[in-house]
């Protein structure tokens, strides 16, 4: 307000001649210009804190992956390695099959991942584009699932696959992760925008239902697929509580699992066990980085508005 | 079209995937469970002894049930509101352009990408006693892991940390749903900063603000690598929250009949507050 009144007194006497004015506008627009970069700085510097707040327990174990273990018990503050080393991740890979854990979970999380998106996809085309008895009451069915936490279930699932035989196995870690719903979920509000007439039109024409799907449907919901892809591969790949319960030999081990193998709080193992965890963090992390734009477009172009 | 006046049963064919997995992994699952809950069971999980809602009865006399379901009441808290608020920050600092906001709002996404396994065992290294650095920067001599006091709040940080990626998302589209000519409105009306983030901001993103506050809480009832990895409920059960509770009965004591109560009473507690929430929904969400 009170820049108002400093306008005010400069055009004391009524009358503004051009040059003034001019001079009037250019302060002003310096002011703001002005003010306008000193918020974007503030912005700016108030996200650099934030972001270091967030970021500090991954750029802390980086920091200790590369630090030799002789640096790590000082009394004095060492927050960035005096002599990086790799010798850590080396032997963390020695130590334990590592590689084979990253393998197992490569190959856990890519089969629920391709799964999760033909089950889905399959359910979402049958729920937006086909009619059918029960459509309404299954849809429902569907969603309910999702109400129910997994550990309602866990034991009754463990008593099964055990029954069967199945523990220990690629088949016990995939199968139950074949579905979600919230994948359904997320496909039909995509299938819902398009028109059915595309639908009917591909009908008349003598495309059958399958090579709809595959043909013009998949096409036109990469964005869906791509977010859908992103999160549950991250999501199968972090997954803990599963594979704790039913595998038990290094072969079938998931890296989340095989990690733990590591966890030992004596000296020396503190700094191999953090490059261990660095390293099984970068896939899922680079798999988040280059799919982050998909996910968002994918997961909340109408899919989520609360 | 071959389907005049006779059934079509080739749409059921696309639900056969989907729905086999769901019956033999969710539904059937979810029945035993609710069965097993009413029976003593022997060591392979078989129900042998039918005993009513007897496990139900000795889980609300037992002092330790009790206690798992504060501490499940205090871990949830922490972790939905810490998790939330993080999200909410980091969304609104990132509302508005501005040179490197991309790399920024990878930053704050980043947590969700991070299992929950992982960040525990950063975590544990980060509050160790002698060589952590949250000691270090502090002068404190804590043995934050170990001390019944404060092993709960590390636990509960850490979760809404891991929460707070997803948060930021959520929070982000909601942000950017809301219509920026009310803003400039508001400025012509003479609003600050802190006024349009109450009486605009907050009530814009409403929706997806209930939205995130139910997924925020049917997980936070879920954490469990971290809570195994740091504490394994300890010490002195301060961080025995009910899914370990759950996973020790059931796996450790062989008590498959009191695991499956508590999970049914844990189903319960979820679905009312589900329940709860969405008819709160009715009234304090605008759209």
């Amino acid at each position: 307000m009170s820049r108002m009144a400093d306008s005010m007194t400069i055009s004391g006497n009524g009358n503004i001649s051009r040059e003034e004015l001019q001079k009037l506008r250019e302060m002003m627009n310096s002011r703001a210009l002005a003010k306008r970069r000193m918020r974007t700085g503030l912005r700016a510097a108030a996200n650099v804190m934030m972001a270091f707040v967030v970021l500090l327990p991954l750029l802390y174990a980086v920091s200790i992956a590369f630090m030799p273990s002789s640096e790590l018990f000082t009394t004095e503050l060492n927050l960035l390695p005096k002599h990086p080393t790799i010798d850590n991740f080396v032997d963390a890979c020695r130590n334990i099959p590592l590689l084979r854990f990253v393998l197992n979970s490569f190959i856990m999380a890519g089969f629920i991942t391709v799964g999760q998106i033909i089950s889905c996809s399959l359910a979402a085309f049958a729920f937006s584009f086909l009619e059918f008895k029960g459509k309404g009451i299954l849809f429902m069915l569907v969603m309910a699932t999702m109400m129910v936490p997994g550990e309602a279930t866990i034991i009754s699932n463990y008593l099964t696959v055990g029954n069967l035989g199945l523990l220990d196995t690629y088949a016990v870690l995939i199968i139950p992760y074949l579905t979600s719903a919230m994948g359904i979920f997320l496909f039909r509000q995509f299938y819902m925008t398009f028109p059915v007439v595309l639908y009917e039109s591909a009908k008349l024409d003598g495309c059958s239902n399958l090579r709809f799907i595959v043909k013009i449907l998949t096409p036109l919901t990469k964005s869906a697929i791509g977010a859908m892809a992103v999160y549950t591969f991250i999501n199968a790949w972090n997954m803990y509580m599963w594979p704790l319960l039913v595998t038990g030999s290094d072969s079938m081990r998931t890296v989340q699992i095989g990690i733990s193998m590591l966890n030992s709080v004596d000296a020396q193992s503190i700094t191999l066990m953090i490059a261990g965890v660095v390293l099984i963090i970068i896939p899922s992390i680079s798999i988040f980085i280059i799919g982050q734009k998909q996910l968002i477009r994918g997961m909340f172009s109408g899919a989520v508005k609360g | 079209m071959k389907t005049t006046g006779r059934m079509n049963v080739s749409p059921y064919f696309y639900l056969i995937p989907s729905l086999l997995v769901f019956a033999v992994f969710l539904f059937y699952p979810f029945f035993k469970t609710i069965y097993l809950s009413l029976f003593k069971t022997d060591k392979m999980g078989q129900a042998k002894l039918f005993v009513g809602f007897g496990n139900y009865a000795e889980l609300l006399s037992s002092a330790t049930f009790w206690n798992s379901l504060k501490v499940t009441w205090v871990f949830v808290v922490i972790v939905v509101f810490g998790g939330m608020f993080l999200g909410l920050v980091t969304a609104v600092l990132c509302n508005k352009a501005f040179p490197g906001i991309r790399v920024f709002s990878t930053a704050y996404a980043l947590p969700m990408a991070i299992a929950s396994s992982s960040a525990a065992m950063i975590f544990q290294i980060m509050l160790h006693p002698a060589v952590g650095i949250v000691n270090k920067l502090t002068g404190l001599d804590i043995n934050w892991l170990n001390d019944p006091n404060t092993a709960l709040y590390c636990v509960a940080i850490l979760t809404a940390w891991l929460n707070s990626g997803i948060n930021f998302l959520y929070f982000s589209a909601g942000l950017g749903n809301i219509d920026e000519t009310i803003y400039e409105r508001a400025s012509v009306d003479g609003a600050n900063g802190i006024q349009k983030f109450f009486s605009l901001t907050l009530p814009g993103l409403s929706p997806i603000m209930f939205y995130t506050f139910v997924v925020n809480i049917i997980q936070a009832f879920q954490s469990f690598g971290q809570i195994k990895i740091l504490t394994e409920g300890g010490p002195n059960e301060s961080t025995n929250v009910i899914v370990y509770s759950i996973y020790r009965d059931a796996f450790f004591n062989y008590r498959f009949g009191s695991a499956a109560a508590q999970s049914v009473i844990l189903f319960i507690i979820i679905m009312l507050i589900t329940l709860v929430m969405f008819r709160l929904e009715k009234k304090g969400v605008k759209y």
